[in-house]
């Protein structure tokens, strides 16, 4: 032991103590891996020099699961994979499935769903915002996010009796007509939302030991984050003003004005922004959808019985954590013959590596925070 | 681009994808006017006629530059409900994805996946599921492969490919060519099988797994 010490000290110039490369287990059951993440590290002192990501602790076959289900039988599974996201899940699955069938959902209810799924990127980010700051050492906005959270998931509850999976939506349109006062409570939220987001950017944006913590850790630059596939936030921290509700507009965001927030570094107090500014984005896009909520029939013109003429098809959405994409495959029968999932957090999460080489194992956890990751969407 | 003629149920607002194209156009405009149109005007359900194929032989730019290039290896060009995709050689998906990548700047590989046709000769599609972001658009790769054959790996053109492979490894038992380290990430290292393959009924586990390591019967 000693010689090894000894040799090291002697190779590494420079460095007084020299130590042979440890690997430490972080997880799975730790407070900030945001669930069952298990992290190999290999650290030298402290650095990060590897990381390894052990996953699967939460696998329930849904792919599997979708090839025994009827296609409605289906788009509740799928609430259950992104579970603080449920809602855009489902918009994601019942756009694909009607792309499949080929209808459309009618105009009213594109926007209700397009109303619904902002609320619920504003909570999921809510959610993020939570965690990370706990994460990082900073405790009041965890308490500040989920007074604004809750909120959302009571709109969510009156409209549709659940909190968090909600599956809100059916193929073809909506189940439920949207509550008498459901305009008023977006609203109100929508209109208290913008001093409780000031809220959050006094407790932090200017905060020196968030600076400290977030800035220049855990860089991707564009290149990278297009090479690995990273989407969502972290993409658009790198600098690419990209978001797929503008590139290629789904359920009714062609019809609303919102810019797509960048960063320049790639680095955790980008996201950080980043995130922030899509919270106001999705405040008005939502007060603009409250506007004008167009009438007429709530569900399009869908069997009982769904049977897609034989083919595939692939659709993606710009959920809260990036791209979430379905490719469904159908022989034409009543149950999907293969249905797989593009979870953002999964393709996301491949990223960790890279962005942890060289940082302490205190910025391993402001990192993982900042991926936004939620294990049940990466293992499925 | 066209050729949407064969769609059977809905001929109307029919471009609800084909990138940045506003679709459902103006619903602020209808809402006056009662019980707008969309699903409403279907012509009656129509007669079910199931021989109509939705998939259509594509032959556009980007399908002629492609066949140009690799000639044979592209087997196939097919468009289904607006989407494109390419039926392409197993033996030359290494420069096919690097032409992809390179000439055709697809520079996302957005998904890669795989599908099981057991009664097919060769039994595997692997998916693979390409954006550009200079063209917005996007294009599938679909490589047939054999049970026993050995596909390269893509995680030199698309590093993302390398859990996106594993993956498929774990899930159809796929073993990819030239990836560094195949091993199976959802399912534990030691478990027998691949589950998303049609022989492997929904209700089947390793149980000797299970009763080793779990120490209970079933995980059911």
């Amino acid at each position: 032991m000693a010689d090894t010490v000894q040799d090291n000290a002697t190779q590494q110039n420079g460095t007084l103590l020299g130590a042979d490369e440890l690997v430490l287990n972080m997880g799975p059951q730790h407070p900030s891996t945001h669930g069952v993440l298990r992290v190999k590290l290999k650290l030298d002192g402290e650095r990060v020099r590897g990381t390894e990501c052990v996953i699967g602790y939460l696998h329930r076959g849904v792919e599997k699961i979708a090839e025994n289900r009827s296609y409605q039988q289906f788009a509740p599974y799928v609430d259950r994979m992104d579970y603080v996201a449920a809602v855009s899940n489902g918009l994601g699955y019942c756009e694909a499935v009607e792309k499949l069938l080929n209808v459309e959902a009618p105009p009213r209810a594109k926007v209700i769903r397009t109303i619904l799924t902002e609320l619920q990127r504003i909570a999921s980010h809510l959610i993020w915002l939570g965690t990370h700051a706990l994460d990082i050492g900073a405790l009041t906005p965890l308490f500040y996010c989920f007074r604004e959270r809750e909120e959302i998931l009571k709109i969510f509850e009156k409209y549709c009796g659940a909190r968090l999976t909600t599956h809100a939506f059916r193929i073809g349109g909506l189940q439920y007509e949207s509550y008498d006062s459901f305009e008023k409570d977006v609203e109100r939220f929508c209109k208290d939302f913008e001093r409780h987001i000031q809220e959050y950017v006094d407790l932090l944006t200017g905060n020196s030991i968030w600076i400290g913590r977030t800035r220049n850790v855990g860089v991707l630059n564009a290149a990278d984050c297009i090479a690995i596939g990273a989407s969502g936030p972290i993409l658009r921290a790198s600098g690419v003003k990209w978001d797929l509700r503008k590139a290629q507009p789904y359920a009714a965001y062609d019809q609303y004005k919102f810019e797509i927030p960048t960063g320049t570094n790639g680095d955790t107090y980008d996201r950080y922004m980043v995130r922030m500014e899509e919270m106001r984005q999705s405040r008005l896009i939502c007060l603009q959808a409250i506007e004008n909520i167009p009438e007429g029939p709530i569900l399009g013109k869908v069997g009982k019985v769904l049977k897609p003429p034989a083919g595939e098809i692939y659709h993606s959405i710009e959920a809260p954590k990036g791209i979430l994409g379905y490719y469904i495959v159908s022989d034409g029968g009543t149950q999907p013959y293969r249905v797989r999932i593009r979870p953002p957090s999964f393709v996301n999460l491949q990223a960790l590596d890279k962005m942890t080489r060289g940082h302490l194992v205190a910025d391993v956890v402001a990192i993982i925070g900042t991926l936004d990751i939620v294990l049940g969407e990466v293992d499925r | 681009m066209a050729d949407e003629s064969k769609l059977p149920p809905k001929p109307e607002s029919s471009q609800p994808e084909s990138s940045g194209a506003p679709s459902a156009p103006p619903p602020a405009a209808k809402s006056a006017s009662a019980p707008p149109a969309p699903p409403a005007a279907k012509p009656a359900p129509p007669a079910p006629k199931p021989p109509v194929s939705l998939q259509v032989p594509l032959d556009n730019e980007l399908v002629r530059r492609y066949r140009a290039r690799f000639g044979a290896a592209i087997l196939d060009a097919i468009e289904d409900r607006k989407q494109h995709y390419l039926v392409i050689d197993s033996a030359q998906l290494s420069e096919i994805a690097r032409y992809s990548r390179d000439e055709e700047k697809f520079d996302l590989l957005e998904d890669f996946t795989a599908v099981d046709w057991p009664r097919r000769e060769k039994r595997f599609d692997l998916i693979a599921i390409l954006y550009s972001f200079p063209h917005n658009i996007r294009l599938r790769l679909k490589i047939p492969v054999a049970a026993n054959e050995h596909p390269s790996s893509l995680m030199d053109v698309w590093p993302t490919a390398n859990w996106l492979e594993r993956e498929i490894f774990d899930m159809f038992g796929i073993e990819f060519a030239g990836h560094p380290g195949l091993k199976r990430i959802l399912l534990p290292d030691e478990w027998q099988g691949h589950p998303l393959r049609k022989d492997y009924d929904i209700l089947q586990q390793d149980t000797a797994w299970v009763r080793e390591n779990l120490g209970i019967e079933s995980g059911q």
